[in-house]
């Protein structure tokens, strides 16, 4: 297992046990494969960080890595 | 009543120079959608100087907006924002340009709305819009200060012609966003919008606007500003 830092903003944050912070992940599974693990629906996911950059839904996450995925923000 | 513009703008001094601030009075910024960011948008740039302003929004104003929207009121329920609006900037400084859109933006009037302005802000609140916006801005070759609530979470992006902008942002495909009655919009049709991240954005959406006039400081071109007031997080993140 590894750990990262995942943080889920506004509405997916209930997809993380404790709202967000440390979590532990199998070796090798990629940002998608976490999405569903979490149960997060796949459209909900519009932007993915990984270390502060953008990343694709098929990276495999690495021990320490800060993991951000946010919905759509259109509101004015 | 005519206020000497050094007295005016005494307190921008010395962050501002006066070189700059000149430039500002020149400077020519449309601001699109006049709700919670374009109502703090328009306010923060009027009175730092922006010396003509553009000011579009098709909707009036109602009891939903009371919540965050700087420019509503009880009193004015059921007016047009943009003639709010322009009635605010000339209480401000009633030597600001203001050109007023009633009118909502699309494909066939956006290019008139913004020909001529040196910036565009993105206050809209559909994402569909902002495409449409991108589109518009880049076809005239001018940058594009873009900003979006939901909750308490907001973003701030600075998009240049010829940048992905959005598409780094959305996807590529603005049809995709939403489903429903909601089609076009994003998470904030279920989260609503506070009053305070209205405000913060729409402080970072100014910030942006007067660094791009003045090609001067960091601009968060290619990057994407994302503050959630829930866990005090405010990130810089890079979207290339």
């Amino acid at each position: 297992m590894i750990q990262i830092d995942l943080k889920l903003f506004v509405t997916l944050s209930k997809y993380h046990p404790r709202g967000g912070g440390a979590y532990d992940v199998a070796e090798n599974t990629s940002v998608a494969q976490l999405i569903g693990d979490l149960g997060i629906p796949v459209e909900t996911v519009k932007l993915v960080f990984i270390n502060g950059k953008r990343a694709l839904p098929d990276q495999v996450l690495l021990d320490g890595d800060r993991l951000g995925l946010f919905p759509p923000v259109g509101g004015g | 009543m005519t206020i000497d513009p050094d007295q005016r703008y005494v307190r921008n001094f010395n962050t501002l120079t006066r070189a700059e601030q000149d430039r500002l009075s020149k400077s020519h910024v449309a601001v699109i959608g006049l709700g919670g960011l374009g109502g703090g948008v328009c306010e923060f740039l009027a009175r730092t100087g922006v010396g003509c302003l553009t000011l579009v929004d098709g909707d009036c104003f109602d009891a939903t907006n009371l919540n965050r929207q700087l420019l509503s009121r009880e009193d004015c329920i059921g007016s047009p924002k943009a003639t709010e609006a322009g009635k605010r900037i000339n209480t401000i400084n009633s030597s600001i340009r203001v050109h007023l859109y009633q009118a909502f933006i699309r494909e066939e009037n956006i290019l008139e709305m913004i020909r001529g302005a040196d910036l565009v802000v993105d206050c809209l609140d559909t994402i569909r819009d902002r495409f449409l916006l991108q589109a518009a801005a880049r076809s005239l070759g001018v940058p594009l200060v873009s900003g979006a609530i939901a909750g308490v979470t907001g973003q701030v992006s600075v998009i240049f012609p010829g940048d992905r902008g959005f598409e780094l942002i959305y996807g590529s495909q603005p049809e995709s966003v939403g489903t429903g009655p909601d089609q076009g919009r994003g998470i904030e049709t279920r989260t609503g919008n506070i009053s305070y991240c209205a405000g913060l954005i729409a402080a970072l959406q100014a910030s942006e606007t007067v660094k791009v006039l003045l090609g001067r400081g960091e601009v968060l071109r290619n990057k994407l500003l994302v503050a959630d007031l829930w866990t005090n997080t405010i990130e810089v993140m890079d979207l290339v």
